[in-house]
């Protein structure tokens, strides 16, 4: 069972974790130098458009998952989550490329798609969806060992401690199932599942959503900690705006399946140059502040023509009806609006 | 409560179940019983050749007394010992049915639920074809081309039958395809035969554990009435279906002989439906607590 994947790409039976470079193997990735952006290469979307059925949920959209934390942001329903399934190579793309160190994962043959699967890994949202609610917390570590390592049965068993240990639970969880102990404690033994095969970037859905404000913040602490002990990359999909400017440099924001602002994470939140970016900050509560605004009017749903948001969008005007916004630079960073300009002069603010 | 009962290993939810559902507790009860007296029935029944091809012409038709608690038949063969003989061969069509029709279709259904597709395609058409028959129609045609015996039957119920396991299986496996932990073990790049085994099936055999006790007693009945039409078990195989077909013309002066074992399928077939009810609610988890 635990051979059923491609030999290590070592090539040698040791099980050191440092001595694996995802990707690397003999065969896997002939010639070809990764395109920089660390050892395993870059996590990219190139025009990916993505489709449940006759539905297009994501229009092609352009992300490079680079060092330093990628956010991705936007409501319900914008395609984020789509997109991150596209990214972890669960769905694929309509049209354009999900590409991994260059190579398309579409294109991949085995030993390098076993590659990319043991340097992309994911972190959803809901510890108790993720985690198999029949199996104990150190079986599903060690599937995830199993996947890409071949050890023993007692050197398995020190590995799953050790994991347990780095995202700070006791040992001693790993007999309980997920049931048996609390959403940070599953959250984190999700985490520590998706770090067994040592990868180079995880894919964080909503990572802290379902959790207590008080336990939000530790596993945060926790996230930045492996990040920078382990030289992760983050690519961080997420409502909360707060949580991207802790850990991401980079920031795309999503409305009605299009990037409609990227840029530097802290200037973007800072001074946003869309307006639903404007929109969507302006709605997060603040204590002692003035109330939340609701994001433009939520109920209108996308135009089918001209600017998507245009219904929403208190900057409106006729040509954001007749022609829609190609994403250009604006102020250093990228931006589908007409007014971005106008917006950063703060023209959607009274 | 509920959500917990979930989680539980089968034997500790049974338990639970009895205590929390007094009627699904007797029906536990009842076939515990029936499977023992089956189990049993050699040592047990006051005349253990009766279950066979004994005759004993002096004493035909006796009515229920000391020495027959149930009466005899027409060729003298205890009532009781046949009813007890008989449970053995209609436990043995339920569990064989039972086994055969959730095998098949659990495994077609969990890999139509989980592949979807051209697969889930393919087996649910297969499934549609064989529902689209009247199951008993089917098990009847079916039974008059095979030789009528225990086999037969068991063959033609269980055609009949596995199509519905396939077709709760794909919708449960479906929607467990669906759960973030399969996910996770596709990203890890853990082989679909794999993750079917390991994710997929076990969780999703509760719904299909509740459908087997509900269906025990509606195999049963069936087997019954394959016998009583002649097409199932025959002579001198005791089985109640066959026995209620041989006592029915005596009904009006010697009511015993088909009288005991119609109400043998009668409890047997009731108590797999108040178990498997007991089951089904104990799992709902939109049941209210009661």
């Amino acid at each position: 069972m635990t051979r059923s994947n491609p030999p290590d790409p070592s090539g040698l039976d040791e099980p050191s974790p440092s001595a694996r470079t995802p990707g690397a193997g003999p065969g896997v990735r002939p010639g070809a130098s990764p395109d920089s952006g660390g050892p395993g290469g870059r996590l990219c979307a190139e025009a990916v458009t993505l489709a449940y059925g006759r539905t297009t949920v994501v229009h092609e959209v352009g992300l490079t998952v680079e060092e330093g934390g990628v956010g991705l942001v936007g409501e319900s329903g914008s395609g984020k989550t789509t997109l991150a399934r596209a990214l972890l190579g669960l769905l694929a793309p309509r049209s354009g490329r999900i590409t991994y160190g260059g190579r398309d994962l579409a294109a991949m043959r085995r030993g390098e798609r076993a590659g990319f699967r043991g340097a992309v890994q994911p972190v959803f949202q809901d510890g108790s969806d993720a985690l198999d609610p029949r199996m104990r917390l150190g079986s599903s570590i060690a599937e995830a060992l199993a996947a890409h390592h071949r050890l023993d049965r007692a050197a398995r068993r020190a590995r799953v401690a050790e994991l347990l240990t780095d995202v700070g639970l006791d040992p001693e969880l790993a007999a309980r199932r997920p049931h048996e102990v609390s959403g940070g404690q599953r959250q984190r033994a999700a985490i520590a599942r998706a770090l067994a095969v040592e990868p180079r970037v995880l894919v964080l859905d909503e990572p802290t959503s379902a959790l207590d404000v008080t336990v939000q913040a530790r596993v945060l602490d926790l996230l930045e900690d492996l990040r920078a002990g382990r030289g992760l990359t983050y690519l961080l999909i997420t409502h909360n705006l707060a949580v991207v400017d802790r850990l991401c440099r980079t920031c795309h924001v999503m409305f009605a399946g299009r990037v409609v602002e990227s840029g530097p994470a802290r200037e973007l939140l800072t001074r946003p140059a869309h307006p639903y970016t404007l929109a969507l900050r302006d709605a997060v509560p603040r204590i002692g502040g003035a109330p939340p605004r609701a994001a433009g009017r939520t109920d209108a749903v996308p135009a089918a023509e001209g600017c998507a948001f245009r219904l929403r969008c208190p900057l409106a005007v006729d040509r954001c009806r007749t022609q829609a916004p190609a994403p250009r630079p604006v102020q250093g960073r990228v931006v589908a609006c007409h007014r971005a300009e106008e917006v950063l002069a703060g023209a959607a603010r009274k | 409560m509920t959500t917990l009962a979930l989680r539980r290993t089968p034997l500790r939810r049974l338990g639970d179940l009895a205590r929390a559902d007094v009627l699904a507790a007797v029906g536990l009860v009842v076939l515990v019983l029936i499977v023992l007296a089956a189990l049993l029935a050699p040592w047990i029944a006051p005349y253990p050749d009766d279950g066979g091809a004994a005759t004993h012409p002096a004493e035909a038709l006796l009515p229920p007394g000391g020495d027959h608690w149930f009466g005899t038949d027409q060729v003298g063969r205890d009532v009781l010992s046949r009813v007890l003989f008989g449970a053995r061969t209609s436990l043995f069509i339920a569990a064989a049915v039972l086994v055969v029709a959730a095998v098949a279709g659990v495994a077609l259904g969990v890999v139509a639920g989980y592949a979807g597709g051209w697969a889930r395609d393919v087996i649910m058409r297969i499934t549609d074809v064989f529902l689209a028959f009247p199951a008993l129609l089917l098990s009847l045609a079916l039974a008059v081309v095979l030789q009528p015996s225990v086999t037969t039957v068991v063959v033609a119920i269980a055609v009949t039958w596995w199509p519905w396991y396939a077709r709760l299986t794909a919708s449960v496996a479906a929607s467990v395809g669906r759960r973030g932990y399969i996910d996770a073990a596709r990203c890890l790049g853990v082989p679909a035969p794999l993750i079917i085994v390991r994710h997929v099936l076990p969780n999703s055999l509760t719904p299909v554990l509740v459908q087997l006790s509900l269906d025990g007693g509606g195999v049963i009945l069936t087997a019954a009435a394959l016998s009583y039409l002649g097409l199932g078990a025959h002579e001198p195989t005791a089985e109640w279906g066959l026995m209620v077909e041989q006592g029915q013309t005596l009904f009006t002066t010697d009511w015993w002989v088909v009288t005991f074992p119609g109400l043998a399928i009668l409890v047997t077939a009731f108590a797999f439906n108040v178990l498997g009810e007991g089951l089904r609610a104990s799992l709902d988890p939109h049941r209210r607590p009661r």
